[in-house]
C-alpha cells in the first residue's frame, strides 16, 4: 500500500530507487552529494551534487593582492596545498617576468615531490577503507605524518603550508631538513613493500578493483580526466614532461602509463608514481644549490595588462591557473582549472551498470578532495 | 567441588524444599540470570579485545584512559548506551522495528543451550545438539530482515537484503562442514562429540576432510556473523552502517552485542567440533603427557581454544578488504559449496572405511 511518509518507494513503473549518498556519508571524502538511482545493488545513474563547501574562492582571489591570493589556494586541494601554491606563484611570476633563484627551484620541486607522497600515502589508505580494510589508513598514516613534521619543521605548518611566495619560498630550508628527508626515503623504502604486501597482493581487493571503474583512453580525454585518472588509461598527460615547470626538466623520472583503464590500473599508476616521486626527491635533495631561495621583488606587485596561465602537476592532476590583470594590485579575475572537477564528471561514465560497491571503490580511486572540485 | 556437584546439590535442595513445577521454574530463572550475566561479561571483553587487537595491529593504543589499561572503556559504553534515549524514528514499522532487536538477541542467547563451557558445564545436552545450534542459528537472519524493513530507509534495507542473502548461502556450507565431524564421530550430541575426541582432536586425527571443513567453517562463521572481509550487511563506506542504521541508545547496543555473543558462540563450536572443545590436549597412548594436560582446567581449555580462533576472526578483519555481493555469493555457490559437498563424499568414504583415528 502505499503511503506518503514511505521513503522506500521505486520510480514509479521500474524497480529502481533513488537513494542519497551524502551529503554525510563516510565515503565520500567530505560534503559530496550523489543522487543515485539503483536497481537492486546495480548502479543504473550517479548525479553527483556540489555546493556544499563553495567558499568562493576565485571571487576571494579578486580582493586579495598578487602576495596574499596564493594563500587560499592552500584550502582547495588541501592533501598537495603546495603544489595549489606553486601554480598560483608561476602564473604571478610569468605575469611579472620574475626570474626565480636555482636553489629556490630546487626547493620548490622538493617540497613538491614530498607534498605528493604524502597525499598519495593518504589516498592508499582511504582507497583500502572504501574497500573495507581499515588498517591501511594508520599505516599511511604513519608515514604521512613523517612529512607532515619535516613540512612543520621547514614551512612552520604541516598542512596549509603556505611557502610559496612570487620570487621563490618563503624562508631557507632548515638545518635539519636535507638530513629528515634523507631519513623519511629510507624510512619509506621499505615501508612502500609493505604496501604492496598488505594491499597490493591481496586477492579480495585486486579482485574488487580489477575490471571496474573502466574508462577507455578516448572517454578518459573527452572528459577531461587528467592526473593518475588519465594516466591509468594510457592518456600520457603528465604536466612534469609535457610542459616542465623550474628543475623537472634536469631530473630522471618516467610517466607512469597503464593502458587497463580499469580501478586498479589507477591504482597501480599511484603507487608507481610513489616510487617516482622518492627518486625525484633522492635525486635533488644532496644538490641543492647554494644561493638566494628567494628573488629581490617589489613589495607591491602590479602585473601587466593580460592574461596569464600556468598549470602544473598535483597529485590529483593538472591544475591550471588563469589570471586576468588591468593591471591593478589585484587581480581582475581568476579561474581554477582543478583536477577533481573534471575526474568528478567521469565518474557517472565509469560506474553506470556496476555494483553499489564498486561505486564507492571506484570514486576511491578517483582521489577525490572535495573542496577541490567546490571551489 | 565440582560444578557438576554443586548444580546436583542446588537441583536436589529444590526439588526437595518446592513443588516441583515451581523449582523447574526456579532453575530456568536461575539459568537464565546467568545466560545474561554471561552475555554482559562477554559483551564487555570480546569489545574490549577487540579494541585491543586492532589497535595493536593499526599503531595505535587503543583505550587507555578509564581504569587501568583503559579495561573499564567498555562499561563507560555500556553506561552511555544504557541511559541513551531508545529512540524510534516517525514512520518506521513500530511492532518490527522495536521486535528485531530483542529477536537478534533471543537467538544469540538460545544458540548457548548445548554448548560444553567445560567439564560438565553445559544447560542442556540435546541429543540433536550440532543440530539445534544449525537451526536456531538461522533464525538470527529474520531479525536482521525485520530491522532492514521495518526500518524504512533504503540504506537499512540494502543491508537486510545483503544480509539474508549472505546467511543464507553460507549456512549450507557451515552445516556441511559440521557434518563432516558428525560423520566422524557417528552422534549429534555435543558432549558425545566432545569424548570422541579424548584421545586427540577431529581436526589432527580427522585427516584433510576435517582440516578442509575447518577452514570452510572458520570462513563460513565469519560470514554468517556478517564480520570483514563479509561484511556487507554494515559496510560502512558503503551503507553507512546498514541494517541498524536508524538504531541507537540500547536496541543498537543489542544488535552489537549479539553480534558479538555470535562470534563467541561459532568459535565455541569450531572449538567443540575440531579442536575437541574443554578436552584438553591428548596424543595417543602418551600416559605421562596426557597426565600432564589433564592438570589444565577444562574450562582454561575451553575458552583458551574459543579465544584463540576469536582472535583468528579478528584478525580477518583488521586485515582483509571486504568482499562485492557478487563475489561473495560466488565465493560460496562456486567455491566452497562444490568443496564441502565433495569433502562430505570423502568423509563418507574414510568413516565407512575406518581409516580415520
Amino acid at each position: 500500500m502505499y503511503r506518503e511518509t514511505d521513503i522506500i518507494q521505486t520510480i514509479p513503473g521500474t524497480d529502481e530507487m533513488v537513494i542519497n549518498v551524502g551529503p554525510q556519508h563516510p565515503s565520500t571524502h567530505g560534503v559530496l552529494h550523489l543522487v543515485i538511482t539503483i536497481d537492486g545493488e546495480t548502479v543504473k545513474k550517479v548525479e553527483p551534487h556540489l555546493g556544499y563547501i563553495h567558499r568562493s574562492i576565485e571571487k576571494m582571489c579578486e580582493s586579495l593582492s598578487y602576495r596574499q591570493f596564493i594563500y587560499t589556494t592552500s584550502r582547495m586541494d588541501y592533501l598537495s596545498a603546495h603544489i595549489n601554491n606553486h601554480a598560483c606563484a608561476l602564473a604571478v611570476e610569468q605575469a611579472m617576468g620574475i626570474e626565480v633563484p636555482l636553489r629556490a627551484q630546487y626547493i620548490r620541486v622538493v617540497m613538491d615531490e614530498l607534498t605528493r607522497i604524502a597525499s598519495h600515502c593518504l589516498w592508499w589508505g582511504s582507497v583500502a577503507m572504501d574497500c573495507g580494510a581499515v588498517t591501511p589508513f594508520f599505516l599511511a598514516f604513519r608515514e604521512r605524518e613523517m612529512i607532515n613534521t619535516i613540512m612543520e619543521e621547514t614551512c612552520g605548518a604541516r598542512l596549509t603550508m603556505n611557502y610559496m611566495v612570487p620570487g621563490g619560498v618563503m624562508f631557507d630550508l632548515h638545518p635539519n631538513f636535507q638530513r629528515d628527508a634523507k631519513a623519511f626515503l629510507a624510512h619509506f623504502r621499505s615501508k612502500i613493500d609493505e604496501y604492496d604486501e598488505l594491499v597490493t597482493g591481496n586477492i579480495i581487493f585486486q579482485n574488487r578493483l580489477k575490471g571496474t571503474g573502466f574508462i577507455s583512453k578516448a572517454d578518459a580525454i573527452s572528459y577531461g580526466c587528467t592526473g593518475p585518472t588519465a594516466r591509468g588509461s594510457g592518456v600520457s598527460c603528465d604536466v612534469r614532461k609535457w610542459y616542465p615547470y623550474e628543475v623537472y626538466q634536469q631530473v630522471q623520472f618516467d610517466e607512469i602509463l597503464e593502458t587497463a583503464g580499469d580501478s586498479y590500473a589507477r591504482y597501480l599508476v599511484r603507487l608507481a608514481e610513489l616510487r617516482q616521486s622518492m627518486s625525484i626527491i633522492e635525486q635533488l635533495i644532496d644538490n641543492i644549490p647554494t644561493g638566494d631561495f628567494q628573488a629581490k621583488t617589489k613589495a607591491v606587485l602590479k602585473p601587466p595588462k593580460g592574461e596569464f596561465y600556468s598549470r602544473v602537476e598535483t597529485a590529483r592532476g593538472e591544475l591550471g591557473v588563469y589570471i586576468v590583470s588591468e593591471g591593478g594590485t589585484t587581480p581582475y579575475r581568476i579561474k581554477f582549472r582543478s583536477p577533481g572537477f573534471s575526474n568528478l564528471s567521469a565518474l557517472d561514465h565509469m560506474v553506470r551498470g556496476q555494483k553499489l560497491g564498486d561505486l564507492v571503490a571506484v570514486m576511491g580511486t578517483l582521489d577525490l578532495v572535495i573542496p577541490d572540485i567546490d571551489r | 567441588m565440582s560444578f557438576e556437584t554443586l548444580a546436583n546439590w542446588v537441583h536436589n535442595w529444590l526439588y526437595e524444599t518446592l513443588h516441583p513445577t515451581v523449582a523447574l521454574l526456579v532453575e530456568f530463572a536461575i539459568v537464565g540470570v546467568l545466560i545474561i550475566g554471561l552475555f554482559a561479561v562477554l559483551g564487555l571483553v570480546l569489545v574490549m579485545m577487540e579494541r585491543k587487537v586492532s589497535s595493536w595491529m593499526q599503531l595505535r593504543l587503543g583505550p587507555n584512559r578509564i581504569g587501568p589499561w583503559g579495561w573499564f572503556q567498555t562499561v563507560a559504553d555500556t553506561l552511555k548506551l544504557i541511559v541513551k534515549e531508545g529512540m524510534t524514528p516517525n514512520n518506521v514499522d513500530k511492532l518490527l522495528f522495536n521486535m528485531a532487536p530483542m529477536l537478534v538477541i533471543v537467538v544469540s542467547m538460545v544458540i548457548m543451550a548445548p554448548i560444553m563451557f567445560a567439564k560438565g558445564i553445559q544447560i542442556w545436552d540435546i541429543n540433536i545438539g550440532v543440530l539445534f545450534v544449525a537451526a536456531v542459528s538461522s533464525l538470527s537472519i529474520i531479525g536482521v530482515l525485520m530491522a532492514g524493513w521495518a526500518s524504512n530507509n533504503k540504506y537499512s534495507l540494502l543491508g537486510a537484503m545483503r544480509s539474508g542473502a549472505q546467511i543464507v548461502s553460507y549456512e549450507l556450507s557451515a552445516g556441511l562442514s559440521i557434518l563432516v565431524i558428525v560423520v566422524l564421530t557417528g552422534s549429534l550430541k555435543m558432549s558425545d562429540i566432545v569424548m570422541a575426541q579424548a584421545d586427540g582432536w577431529w581436526l589432527f586425527k580427522g585427516h584433510v576432510p576435517a582440516i578442509i571443513a575447518f577452514v570452510i567453517f572458520i570462513i563460513a562463521a565469519t560470514a554468517e556473523t556478517n564480520r570483514a572481509p563479509f561484511d556487507l550487511a554494515e559496510a560502512e563506506s558503503e551503507l553507512t552502517a546498514g541494517f541498524h542504521t536508524e538504531y541507537s541508545g540500547m536496541k543498537f547496543a543489542l544488535f552489537f552485542l549479539a553480534e558479538y555473543v555470535n562470534i563467541f558462540v561459532v568459535c565455541a563450536i569450531g572449538a567443540t567440533l575440531f579442536l575437541g572443545g574443554w578436552m584438553p590436549f591428548h596424543i595417543g597412548n602418551w600416559e605421562g603427557f596426557n597426565h600432564v594436560m589433564d592438570y589444565i582446567p577444562s574450562s582454561v581449555w575451553f575458552f583458551g581454544k574459543t579465544f584463540l580462533l576469536i582472535f583468528v576472526i579478528m584478525w580477518f578483519r583488521w586485515t582483509f578488504p571486504r568482499l562485492r555481493i557478487d563475489q561473495l555469493l560466488s565465493l560460496e555457490w562456486k567455491y566452497l559449496l562444490p568443496i564441502s559437498m565433495f569433502n562430505i563424499l570423502l568423509v563418507t568414504i574414510i568413516a565407512l572405511a575406518g581409516w580415520h583415528f
